[in-house]
């Protein structure tokens, strides 16, 4: 690692940045030579094939791209790069599924709003953090009016959606959902009450000892028996049953771990002054058991935001499942690497800012008071 | 005398390991009592039992008239009444000084926070330490944080005090501090129960002294007589040990 890095990039310490850690020896020197030819021919591959040899919404002849056999390259072969136009052209699947186009302003307006629900959740000293902390509860219910429909909205069943919605909506549903249950998880492994204590830990193992697919396929076809007759329930809310379940599981280890992190003589010291079981856990063991999980819980968060990917086996259209009907389509086939690559992007967009907001928190506990 | 603690026949086993063997103990009103023993004995776990952060197994506890069973109504009862200083003062660190203080007047006694504040902000001058209510645990020193934990128990208004060793954490100088606001509180009639090796202390304060070894109460005397004509001779050795180091 380099300690000496610093936050102001002057030429002057760059240099003696580089000659500290890239050409301090010969074996470093021709390392460093190495690994920088390497860098340059994949990162000049890979703009030109992304950017500047790529077609985008026209082909080199100035014709716009309505199917493969536009694409550029496939009309001279080995002189071009991407083909974006298969992007472009189902841009609505790829964000909204099957959503009527005309409705499509509704989804627009909840992902607009739903950083402001995220915002009063993910920094504490944010000013009026009240506010956005209220708006932060109203909005599941904004939001599932603004996306399901109801009286002055027309309904758009759940079998429409797709694309980013679904992900997006499994996504951050199935976290919200499942923290407060893995609370109530964690908290319930370290019971007294045997019951409870068991049905925590048989729980928690048996829905991390088999995987996410088994859960969503489980949930498929067990769900029904559950109900009453006649009411059936959709797929989404199968697999929302089945991610908020996986996820909670995961979650209530990583609290766990910060929970036998906080010393007995804290719960001791709340009990001598009267606190009952739930003053003590809400007061004093919660604040400081969950700051020291955060980051653990974040990275469960971003596996299972990837792991929502594992829908498309039970039939719902997530971003990679659209990206995958874009294939199977005759007129776009055969676009792998565009859509691949462009499914990536939005997934990388989402976990790196997760990743990053975790190493902001971590970064910040260390500087806190406490 | 109007008792308060009366402990009859307390037995305690950790699994196997018997800790508490027949103690038998009556603390009255006003009452300071002073423990020692070597490392072991059950000095901690005696007093522990009296407010319930360990249960015993056999015999009877009564507080205030209040026998401590499983009963949560009684245990939570007698804790509102029984304060209790620990050795690592387990002050809460996310919380700030006055917050400490105030949380169980708050959530407990149900007082609005104005009130609370204000009770604070009293016992944080009588332990001489107003000016960091604002602060956080890990900004003050050992002497320091132990007083505020005297004051956030304090601050429930109880009518008995338990102290777990309350300096023997702290570095040498830090040790007067906290001893002299001990000393204020037994002045104003506190009735105290205290485990601690600041013979200095037990000489200046205590009405009896207690001396305990592998689970039983060995001895217990005045201190004149404790100090000056030990009866067993495992309390000699003792005091030979400890007075002369
Ligand atoms: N939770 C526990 N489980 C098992 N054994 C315990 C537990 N707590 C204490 N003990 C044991 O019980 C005995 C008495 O412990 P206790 O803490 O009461 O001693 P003490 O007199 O306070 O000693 P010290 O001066 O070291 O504080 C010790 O042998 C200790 O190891
Ligand atoms: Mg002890």
């Amino acid at each position: 690692m380099t300690p000496n890095t610093s936050p102001y990039l002057s030429p002057n310490k760059m240099l003696n940045w580089s000659k500290k850690n890239l050409f301090s020896s010969w074996v470093n020197t021709i390392m460093t030579v190495i690994a920088l030819i390497f860098l340059y021919e994949v990162g000049t591959f890979f703009l030109n094939w992304a950017i500047f040899k790529a077609d985008f919404i026209n082909n080199f002849r100035g014709e716009t791209i309505t199917d493969r056999t536009f694409c550029s390259k496939n009309i001279e072969v080995g002189q071009h790069g991407a083909c974006w136009a298969i992007i472009f052209v189902r841009f609505h699947q790829f964000m909204y599924g099957f959503y009527p186009v005309e409705e499509a302003w509704r989804v627009n307006l909840v992902y607009a709003f739903l950083p402001f629900a995220l915002i009063g959740v993910l920094f504490d000293k944010l000013p009026l953090r009240r506010v956005f902390l209220y708006f932060t509860f109203a909005f599941p219910f904004i939001a599932y009016f603004m996306l399901y429909g109801g009286p002055g909205l027309s309904v758009v069943a759940t079998n429409k959606w797709g694309g980013l919605l679904v992900t997006l909506f499994l996504g951050v549903t199935g976290i919200a959902l499942a923290f407060p249950l893995s609370i109530l998880l964690a908290l319930g492994r370290r019971s007294n009450m045997p019951i409870v204590k068991s049905i925590c830990v048989v729980f928690i193992e048996f829905i991390r000892g088999v995987p996410l697919i088994t859960l969503l396929f489980t949930a498929n076809v067990m769900l029904p028996l559950f109900l009453p007759e006649g009411v059936k329930p959709d797929n989404l809310l199968r697999a929302l049953v089945a991610v908020t379940l996986f996820q909670s599981a995961y979650m209530a280890e990583a609290i766990r771990g910060g929970l036998q992190a906080i010393p007995k003589g804290q719960i001791e010291a709340a009990q001598s002054l009267g606190l009952n079981y739930w003053q003590t856990t809400r007061k004093i063991i919660l604040p400081q058991a969950l700051k020291i999980a955060i980051p653990p819980i974040v990275n469960t968060c971003i596996g299972l935001f990837k792991d929502t990917s594992l829908v498309l086996i039970i039939g719902l259209f997530d971003l990679l499942g659209i990206g995958r009907a874009a294939l199977s389509d005759i007129t776009w086939t055969k676009l792998y690497y565009e859509v691949y690559v462009f499914v990536s992007l939005i997934f990388f967009i989402f976990c790196f800012g997760m990743s990053r907001y975790s190493l902001y928190l971590e970064k910040k506990l260390k500087t806190d008071n406490s | 005398m109007e008792q308060v603690i009366q402990l009859e026949k307390v037995n305690k086993w950790f699994d196997d390991f018997h800790v508490l063997k027949d103690i038998d103990l009556t603390v009255t009103k006003g009452q300071k009592i002073v423990v020692c023993g070597p490392s072991g004995s059950g000095k901690s776990t005696m007093i522990r039992c009296i407010n319930r952060l360990e249960a015993h197994q056999k015999g009877q506890i009564v507080v205030h008239g209040t026998e401590l069973t499983n009963d949560l109504k009684n245990i939570d009862m007698i804790r509102k009444n029984v304060g209790m200083v620990f050795q690592q003062f387990n002050l809460f660190p996310h919380l700030s000084v006055i917050d400490n203080i105030t949380l169980a007047p708050i959530w407990v006694k149900k007082l609005p926070k104005k009130e609370a504040d204000n009770i604070a902000m009293t016992y944080l001058e009588k332990v001489k330490i107003p000016e960091q209510a604002q602060k956080y645990p890990g900004q003050l020193s050992g002497g320091q944080q132990q007083r505020v934990a005297i004051a956030r128990s304090l601050a429930m208004n109880p009518d008995i005090m338990l102290f777990d060793e309350p300096t023997s954490a702290l570095d040498p100088e830090m040790i007067k501090e906290v001893l002299d606001v001990m000393i204020q509180l037994a002045e104003e009639g506190m009735t105290m129960l205290v485990v601690t090796h600041e013979m200095g202390f037990a000489k200046t304060v205590a009405d009896q002294m207690i001396f305990m070894d592998e689970g039983r109460i060995v001895e217990q005397a005045s201190p004149d007589e404790f100090f000056n004509n030990p009866k067993s001779d495992r309390t000699k050795l003792f005091l030979s040990q400890i007075l002369n180091h």
